[in-house]
């Protein structure tokens, strides 16, 4: 019984998602009144090819910002997330709290000095703007879901390579780089969704220039929402969300660890 | 001193992009459009406007304003999202293929938000919606109509859609923290013949504390920063009459849309928004310091 249910609730959680699928290669007039009519069913992907056609460029850009603004922040934080759980400093523990803080900021918090700060660096309008920013970004909860696996691994490795004379460098690159593979590829998924998902940051530094603008953007800048052509926004809001939807598909045990780790162990 | 290199690229890239535009933003607050300065002056407009509160005539139909509309979205958002979520966990343990169902609650959790927005297009819609449609279906017809249409059902639907799209998250909380919850608590539980509604107030809710604690305050901040959903669904008004106009969005509207921009208004709204999360951050994590 409590089967039957609990997969009829899964079911109908999807129908939103079908409804959107079903905009996307039916016509409108078929699905007025409920996609689930199918008195007539004529699907096509013609709507698909249009679409691509107007926010290709921005996908193209969001990987052009995505891949980039997920390594960048990868690599600095661990490095940071390294020191941080390893060696001893004065102020280390109120440094720390204080960028782990900054996680909870809101992003209208630092919008209008980033906006100028782009504008005197002359890269305004620009993909590395956002690619910058969006490192900058990432980099408090990378720190702290690095430096609090980093923590958690077994210290006797890297003395044992210390005392055979390895530097500080040597042994992040040797020894915890190799061991921290499992946690990057937490960071790795959860950054990129993040990035890829954004759409204040990319609204703000690049709200209409089609060279930069990533695919949130198009969807809504090139395609629109008034006197809109609902089969078309349809199409685009799949092509959109398909690359993360598709990630999780397949890498779906690294979302659960990095999001459970993260905020449990947070 | 060599150590220094490990903390030098992410503290410069914090302070530039991060750390200082949060205290520049604080100073833009303090200066009025043509660069007076005017202390709180820009807060006391900001809290003091309609846009921000408006019950005057309350009862009556949105807007009330965008701090009175993130209040009713935390006020419904976070129980519904957090005890359906709860529940989903506690009934799926026993369900054949629960990875499935969580994989498909979790959908609405990797979906870019703005595209969550542009889902309520086609989950409210009069003629191709599927919640109207599906009120047709079984008679309803008050509800059958376009429901971002009118203040009310914008408000209510938006909030009520954006718990489909979170619930994922609590869910998959709750499921990890009931995996570390040993058998044997439930077994001697249920050996002393407890009731199973009792074994939930008191043994397995309060083991859940601390997933109860994340999920509240990762949803209360989700709700508070609440903007690309509001924005996909309606428009940087916040749909009709600014009936689901929210903190994130105001603040966006003031220094990007308006003509003329009042960014010191918007940096007000900012400021005003990261005090709300930061109280919302310690007092959750004092809580969970004195546990």
């Amino acid at each position: 019984m409590i089967h039957v249910f609990a997969w009829a609730l899964a079911i109908a959680w999807l129908f939103p998602f079908v409804g959107l699928l079903m905009a996307s290669f039916r016509p409108i007039p078929e699905i007025i009144g409920g996609w689930w009519n199918f008195g007539q069913f004529s699907p096509t992907l013609d709507k698909f090819g249009s679409a691509f056609s107007k926010i290709g460029t921005g996908l193209g850009n969001s990987v052009l910002i995505a891949v980039p603004g997920t390594l960048i922040p990868m690599f600095v934080a661990t490095l940071a997330g390294y020191g941080f759980a390893r060696f001893s400093f004065p102020v280390r523990d109120y440094l720390f709290l204080t960028i782990v803080l900054l996680m909870t900021i809101p992003q209208q918090m630092v919008a209008i000095p980033i906006f100028r700060i782009m504008l005197g660096l002359g890269l305004a309008n620009t993909v590395s703007s956002l690619i910058l920013l969006h490192s900058a970004w990432g980099l408090p909860w990378i720190i702290l879901f690095m430096r609090n696996f980093i923590s958690s691994l077994p210290k006797e490795v890297e003395e044992a390579a210390r005392v055979d004379g390895a530097s500080d460098f040597k042994v992040f690159f040797r020894i915890v780089l190799p061991m921290a593979l499992p946690a990057l590829g937490a960071v790795a998924v959860l950054q990129f969704m993040w990035v890829w998902n954004d759409f204040f940051f990319a609204v703000l530094l690049c709200p209409a220039t089609v060279s930069c603008m990533p695919a949130t953007v198009a969807l809504i800048r090139t395609i629109g929402r008034f006197e809109f052509d609902p089969g078309l926004l349809a199409a685009g809001s799949v092509l959109v969300m398909l690359v993360p939807v598709a990630m999780y598909a397949v890498l779906q045990r690294y979302y659960i660890r990095g999001m459970v780790g993260w905020t449990i162990k947070g | 001193m060599l150590r220094l290199v490990f903390f030098a690229p992410a503290l410069l890239l914090v302070l530039l992009f991060v750390a200082y535009p949060v205290f520049a933003t604080i100073g833009v607050s303090l200066f009025s459009s043509d660069g007076s300065f005017v202390g709180f002056g820009n807060y006391g407009t900001v809290l003091g406007s309609p846009d921000t509160a408006n019950l005057n005539g309350f009862p009556k139909p949105p807007p009330y304003g965008t701090l009175i509309h993130n209040a009713i979205w935390i006020g419904i958002h976070l129980p519904l999202s957090l005890f359906l979520g709860l529940w989903l966990a506690l009934v799926l343990r026993d369900v054949k293929g629960a990875s499935w169902i969580k994989t498909a609650i979790f959908i609405g959790m990797v979906t870019p938000l703005i595209v969550g927005g542009i889902l309520m297009l086609y989950l409210y819609d009069g003629n191709i919606g599927v919640v109207p449609s599906f009120f047709n279906l079984i008679g309803v017809q008050s509800l059958a109509t376009g429901w971002l249409q009118h203040p009310v059902t914008l408000l209510f639907g938006l909030i009520f859609g954006s718990v489909w799209l979170w619930t994922g998250f609590s869910l998959i909380v709750y499921s990890a923290g009931l995996t570390t919850i040993p058998k044997d608590y439930w077994e001697a539980a249920k050996v002393d013949g407890t009731s199973t509604f009792r074994m939930f107030t008191r043994v397995t809710f309060p083991l859940l504390k601390p997933m109860t604690i994340v999920v509240i305050t990762m949803t209360i901040l989700w709700e508070l920063k609440i903007f690309d959903l509001v924005f996909g669904a309606t428009n940087p008004q916040g749909g009709v009459g600014g009936a689901a106009d929210v903190l994130g969005l105001q603040m966006y509207r003031y220094a990007f849309v308006q003509l003329p921009a009042n960014v010191g208004a918007a940096a007000a709204v900012a400021t005003f928004l990261s005090i709300l999360t930061m109280v919302a951050t310690v007092a959750t994590l004092r809580y969970m310091v004195k546990r």
